[in-house]
């Protein structure tokens, strides 16, 4: 794939080409992308003077980054103890179901990826579901279905 | 830009002045619980109305941070804690925004909108009266859900930056001094006393030093430190500023989860207005020390919490621990002096260079001054934020803070510590909470979250719980940590699937013991903790999986089965509307059965059911 | 100068040394899987704790990188170290059945067999990370890393790619403790890695000898000629 490497370059000068802030300029790229391209690790290690296994090492390491493209929606289903406490693992499981795909997956059109979260900090709210920033709180199996059609059929 | 006390006085003077112009001040919480609950539009439904009734340049409509009180979000707060209306907007929009009109127009109460009892006997008006807020002591929340987070002056008005002024004019060892004297210790779960810290960090050899907060908060189910970097984003500067002084270092690090992007905007944002303000940068009050702090944000890695690990990140590299035979305070962050504190514990800081450390150490017990921020979560009816004195007992939070246990349930146990910490069980609950008498209950304060369960469940599926979380939080360095944590979840999972066997428990015990003794740091250290807890005290509970194949709680899938009861069941179909399976049959009006070759034992029927028809075995 | 006590038996060390060295030095045995005297201690393994006391504290330390201290007493065969160990060594033995090194290991410490299901994705890799550390610090190039997290944690190269960085060196082999990684030479080719070498032959000989990528890269570092490295090492 191909990568923007101004809006890239971009980034890195709003860091100073600091390599202490590799994370943050993924977290950055990711925002763009939906997830992390090789081309922009490669790219951003290149710049920085870093090894790319190094890059590579950090971009495995952290959970909020992801390899793989997305979907449109990324549905984060909550899995704090609060959410487990009140059935957030059904939830979970209802999500699987109503999208047929299992947790870190992506439909098949790409609308939807399901990943789990292990705490969003809304425990009043429990079990609490976020697609792409907004909040469902209280949620029941019933209501999943509802919520994945706000955003579209998964199929 | 601010030189000078007199100038810090004087724009406190000038905001105080300036809202004196308003003759009501109305302040929506918009803390991630309210906003999750629809703060925000009522914000936007309350402002269009104030714009309407040409009452803009009466009424002070505030965005505040958390008031803590979740439960009942959104919450809005008239004046000075006179009037608190909860679950604002929740049945209808439009009604409620024109009750809250009413109540700024005329001071009309809007009696459906006051906090009630369960019985709805009594109904509260005022904040201070509610057992929530009455039994709590505010210190470092003090000011969350009164200012706008987004407005350095109305903190200043506050008194915000004086203890900064205070402070430059002591000496440093002063100020650790009265540090150490206060008997603050860390927050963060540890509870290392902080002026030890601060003494050793200053004490090292080795230039530049660092201070950093710790905004890394990863136990699951706790949400203090989100609370009070969205909600008062200063205090944590200002402590920070403080803590640079004392020991002799002009960068500061703040490191934040990426989950809390509205913790980052403010932080920022505060970081931006106090250089603005000449309360970051160089020369601050014209003292000649410079001091100025950088944000990073985590990236989803729970060990980053761990201070070498965290230390590591900011380096721009993985989050692994390692070996802290010297410490960080020694050589840390880039291999120099470097001084960790979690959030909390830098919020309090301004507080007891104000009021003096012996105020501070007045509040608490002998051994743990202060007070502590709890996330008061699970089963309990007020999830919140609430914040009490250290020593104050288990029982007076959850039952008479939080209300008790949701529905008719019964309370079974407490856990504290997040997956570092444990259970307690309801024997303990008259023992006071500090940072000794929890980790001799085989739990631990932690950063301050607290789990309430019910009967209904499963102290082995909680164990299980953490056990994964550790298992996918597990940074792999070492060898127990990482393949020992494991081979636990493993042996519970085991359990729970009823494919457990005698000597589980006691395999599990001696694998504990040496997960603790042989891991590199405190992630795998206190793994087994979540474990040992619930052995040591449900170990019952445990037996009946292995032996009986059974799960008293109805929880572990393998070992549950639900039926309805025909004598009990009045074809309301809730159930059979709800179920995700649609394995519920039945005519309305005509008992239901559940089809169990479908059923996924998920229990939904079991929490909709309105006349206890479904039970399971 | 600094003196202590090494299972009661009274020893002298430098300042900065480690337990490790100087337990060594004085002939005791203690296991090490991922400690390396060229590239320094990670306390990766856990296999070389041993207890430290001093007055009425008592540690588990690693001692590959526990500085030593005046006055402390080391034990290397405790009752809650041999618990460490053996349970390490069992939990490596599940992790990696077909290690001839674990089971070696294991064996010394009385275990034969191990009570966890056995693993079949991981190899013979117990992670120590010293391929990772001499491709990176002996050899210059860093074409190897660990990725992920937790379990699931592995060294590999970038995206498990042939690597453009790896020289086909073999020094990773050479240190691996378990011989986990996999390297062949046949028909004038190398693969290692799942890259493909080109094996130079000396102009002498006629023997393969080294990747040409290796020798180039020598040449580039050192400034040596080519021609020169191209003749094998026995032909010098």
């Amino acid at each position: 794939m191909e990568v923007d490497t101004a809006a890239i370059n971009t980034i890195i000068d709003k860091y100073g080409k600091d390599k202490s802030y590799l994370l943050a300029m993924f977290q950055d790229v990711q925002r763009q992308y939906r997830y992390l391209p090789k081309e922009a690790i490669q790219y951003i290690c290149d710049r920085l003077h870093i090894p790319f296994s190094k890059g590579y090492e950090v971009a495995t390491f952290y959970s909020s980054l992801s390899l793989t493209p997305r979907g449109k929606h990324i549905v984060h289903v909550c899995l704090g103890t609060a959410c487990h406490l009140r059935g957030g693992p059904n939830i979970l499981d209802s999500f699987e179901r109503a999208l047929n795909i299992k947790r870190g997956g992506t439909t098949e059109n790409g609308l939807f990826t399901l990943e789990s979260v292990n705490c969003l900090g809304a425990c009043a709210l429990a079990p609490l579901v976020r697609v792409d920033g907004h909040d469902y709180g209280k949620t029941t199996p019933g209501s999943v279905k509802k919520i994945i059609k706000e955003y579209g059929e998964p199929t | 830009m601010i030189v000078s006390i007199g100038q810090l006085d004087g724009i406190a003077a000038e905001y105080k002045q300036k809202s004196r112009v308003y003759s009501k001040i109305v302040k929506i919480c918009c803390g991630t619980g309210c906003v999750s609950s629809g703060a925000l539009k009522v914000h936007e439904k309350l402002s269009e109305f104030i714009k309407a009734e040409n009452l803009s340049d009466k009424v002070l409509l505030k965005k505040t941070g958390c008031h803590g009180l979740c439960e009942r979000g959104p919450i809005i707060v008239f004046g000075d804690d006179e009037i608190l209306y909860q679950t604002v907007g929740k049945r209808n929009l439009e009604d409620d925004a024109r009750l809250l009109l009413k109540t700024i127009q005329d001071g009309t109460i809007a009696e459906n909108l006051l906090y009630k009892d369960d019985d709805k006997a009594k109904r509260y008006v005022s904040p201070r009266d509610i057992p929530f807020y009455a039994g709590q002591t505010r210190i470092v929340l003090s000011q969350n859900g009164i200012i706008d987070p987004e407005d350095i002056e109305e903190y200043i008005s506050l008194g915000g930056y004086q203890a900064v002024h205070k402070a430059l004019k002591a000496d440093p060892m002063e100020i650790i001094d009265w540090i150490e004297k206060s008997g603050l210790r860390g927050r963060g779960g540890g509870g290392f006393p902080t002026g030890t810290k601060w003494r050793s960090c200053r004490d090292a050899s080795g230039e530049p030093r660092y201070v950093i907060a710790n905004g890394d908060e990863g136990d699951p189910g706790a949400f203090m430190d989100r609370s009070l970097m969205e909600g008062n984003p200063h205090a944590v500067i200002e402590g920070m500023i403080i803590g640079g002084y004392a020991v002799g270092s002009s960068q500061g690090f703040i490191y934040v989860r990426d989950e809390y992007p509205l913790a980052v905007q403010r932080l920022l944002m505060a970081i931006d207005k106090a250089r603005e303000y000449g309360l970051l940068g160089s020369n601050i009050f014209n003292s000649g020390f410079n001091f100025d702090i950088k944000i990073f944000r985590g990236g989803g890695a729970f060990v980053c919490g761990e201070s070498t690990a965290l230390m590591s990140s900011i380096e721009g590299k993985t989050g692994e621990p390692r070996a802290k035979y010297i410490h960080t305070v020694e050589k840390g962050l880039w291999d120099k002096p470097s001084n960790l504190n979690n959030v909390e514990t830098w919020a309090c800081v301004p507080h007891i260079i104000n009021k003096g450390w012996e105020w501070f150490g007045s509040i608490g017990t002998p051994q743990s001054k202060g007070t502590k921020v709890f996330s008061l979560v699970g089963k309990v009816k007020n999830t919140g934020l609430v914040e009490v004195p250290m020593g104050i007992t288990l029982n007076e939070i959850i039952f008479k803070l939080g209300g008790g246990i949701h529905g008719s349930r019964k309370f079974k146990a407490v856990q504290t510590g997040g997956p570092s910490g444990g259970c307690i069980p309801g024997e303990y609950l008259a023992m006071p909470v500090d940072f000794d008498s929890l980790t001799k209950l085989g739990s631990m304060m932690g950063s301050g979250g607290m789990i309430v369960m019910d009967e209904r469940d499963c102290m082995v599926d909680v164990a299980r719980y953490f056990l994964k979380f550790l298992v996918d939080e597990s940074c792999g360095k070492c060898t127990p940590c990482r393949e020992g944590v494991r081979r636990m979840f493993e042996i519970v999972d085991n359990i729970c699937s009823g494919n457990g066997s005698k000597g589980d428990v006691e395999h599990l015990e001696e694998l504990a013991r040496a997960i603790q003794l042989g891991s590199l740091c405190a992630l795998g250290q206190s793994a087994p903790n979540p474990v040992l807890s619930t052995i040591k005290y449900f170990r019952d509970e445990y037996n009946v999986h292995i032996e009986q194949k059974k799960c008293p709680a109805g929880v572990c899938k393998a070992l549950t089965t639900f039926i309805i009861d025909p004598e009990k069941c009045t074809g309301c179909m809730r159930c059979a509307s709800e179920c995700p399976v649609t394995c519920i049959s039945g005519e309305k009006k005509k008992a239901h059965t559940i089809d169990q070759s479908k059923c996924i034992k998920c229990g939904t029927c079991y929490d909709v059911c309105k006349f206890d028809a479904v039970k399971y075995e | 100068m600094v003196e202590f006590t090494i299972n009661g038996k009274n020893v002298r060390a430098e300042k900065d040394e480690t337990i490790l060295n100087v337990a060594r030095r004085e002939g005791f045995d203690i296991p090490t899987l991922c400690y390396n005297d060229t590239l320094g201690s990670d306390g990766r393994c856990r296999l070389c704790m041993v207890e430290v006391r001093k007055g009425n504290r008592k540690r588990i330390v690693t001692s590959c990188l526990y500085p030593v201290e005046s006055g402390v007493e080391v034990f290397t065969e405790s009752p809650d170290v041999l618990l460490v160990r053996k349970t390490v060594l069992e939990l490596l033995l599940a992790r990696c059945p077909n290690s001839e090194t674990i089971q070696y290991l294991a064996k010394e410490h009385g275990i034969t067999k191990t009570r966890y299901m056995k693993d079949n994705d991981k190899g013979k890799c117990i992670l120590c990370n010293l391929c990772v550390k001499t491709c990176e610090f002996n050899v210059g190039v860093a074409a190897l890393c660990m990725s992920g997290k937790g379990p699931l944690k592995k060294v590999t190269t970038p995206y498990s790619e042939p690597s453009h960085d790896c020289i086909g060196c073999g020094a990773c082999v050479a240190i691996c403790p378990t011989g986990h990684i996999y390297m062949e030479d046949k028909d004038g080719v190398r693969t290692i890695w799942n890259k493909r070498f080109e094996l130079a032959r000396c102009p002498q000989c006629n023997r393969y000898h080294a990747p040409v990528e290796q020798l180039e890269f020598i040449a580039t570092k050192s400034g040596t000629p080519m021609e020169q490295l191209l003749i094998c090492p026995s032909c010098k």
